[in-house]
């Protein structure tokens, strides 16, 4: 499970370097999902946006599973944690990959604020969840 | 050419989700839960990740041309201000309830997985209205 977490952490890596080298662009997902799904030109983030899901889509062909922590949660609470996800990562300009990877390995403070705040409150909900609730 | 190495980037990056173990809400959790049974295994996704895409961004800071010959674009802001703040605070009581964030979410939306359906259309809901706010200083 730690060489599959750290291989995968890898492959995240070079795709990020690959998109950065290759096209020019920041693999920041929540910034390339606005961009797909808005109006203007995004003919790369619809490309990367179509790899992502083609991922999702062979998985199913393969027979894997979708995760029970994933399919057994209530779909109002899914609802909500997705609109704060989407509001959050837009107020705030980016996500896990946009800050937490790419921000992080450009070494940019702005970044590292933005990571520490989002685990750190992450992590104090699941807390809560978990052991106070 | 770009749409196909763009398209192919994302495959990459898709597969390194699920190989990683972020599209497992469970996983997940157990790594932000650091006062329960903490399991630090997504640390080494985030931590192999950057070891990887650090040589790549000092790179990028040298040259302005990416391969293809695009102007490699890099974020301008610097400022460490409110909207960003409250943005992340708000961003992460979003991924500590579901347990998944943006990129795991489309991955397992192209599974078809109701959840991340919803989950997904939601993310799009909150980001247009996001959107919508008056103006926020550069």
């Amino acid at each position: 499970m730690l060489a599959d977490s750290l291989a995968g952490g890898v492959l995240i890596g070079a795709a990020t370097a690959g998109l950065l080298l290759v096209n020019g662009h920041i693999a920041g997902i929540s910034g390339i999902f606005a961009r797909a799904t808005g109006r203007g030109v995004a003919g790369w983030q619809r490309a990367f946006l179509a790899g992502l899901l083609a991922v999702g889509a062979g998985a199913a062909l393969a027979g894997l599973p979708v995760p029970h922590a994933l399919s057994g949660q209530s779909l109002p609470l899914l609802a909500a944690a997705g609109a704060l996800v989407g509001f959050g990562t837009k107020l705030g300009n980016g996500c896990t990959s946009g800050h937490g990877v790419c921000g992080l390995a450009r070494l940019s403070p702005r970044s590292l604020v933005a990571a520490l705040v989002f685990m750190g409150v992450a992590g104090v909900t699941v807390f809560i969840r978990r052991h106070v609730l | 050419m770009r749409a196909l190495t763009a398209f192919a980037f994302g495959l990459l990056f898709g597969l390194g989700l699920l190989l990683s173990g972020m599209t497992d809400p469970n996983r997940v959790k157990a790594f932000l839960d650091v006062a329960g049974t903490w399991n630090p295994a997504l640390g080494l996704v985030m931590g192999g990740a950057i070891a990887v895409a650090l040589p790549a961004f000092a790179l990028a800071r040298r040259n302005s041309r990416s391969l293809l010959g695009e102007a490699i674009d890099l974020p301008g802001k610097r400022r460490i201000d409110a909207p960003l703040v409250f943005g992340a605070a708000i961003f992460g009581l979003g991924w500590g309830v579901a347990g998944i964030c943006p990129g795991p979410g489309l991955v397992l939306a192209g599974h078809a997985a109701p959840g991340a359906l919803v989950f997904v259309a939601a993310m799009l809901i909150g980001m247009r209205l996001a959107e919508w706010l008056p103006s926020r200083g550069a």
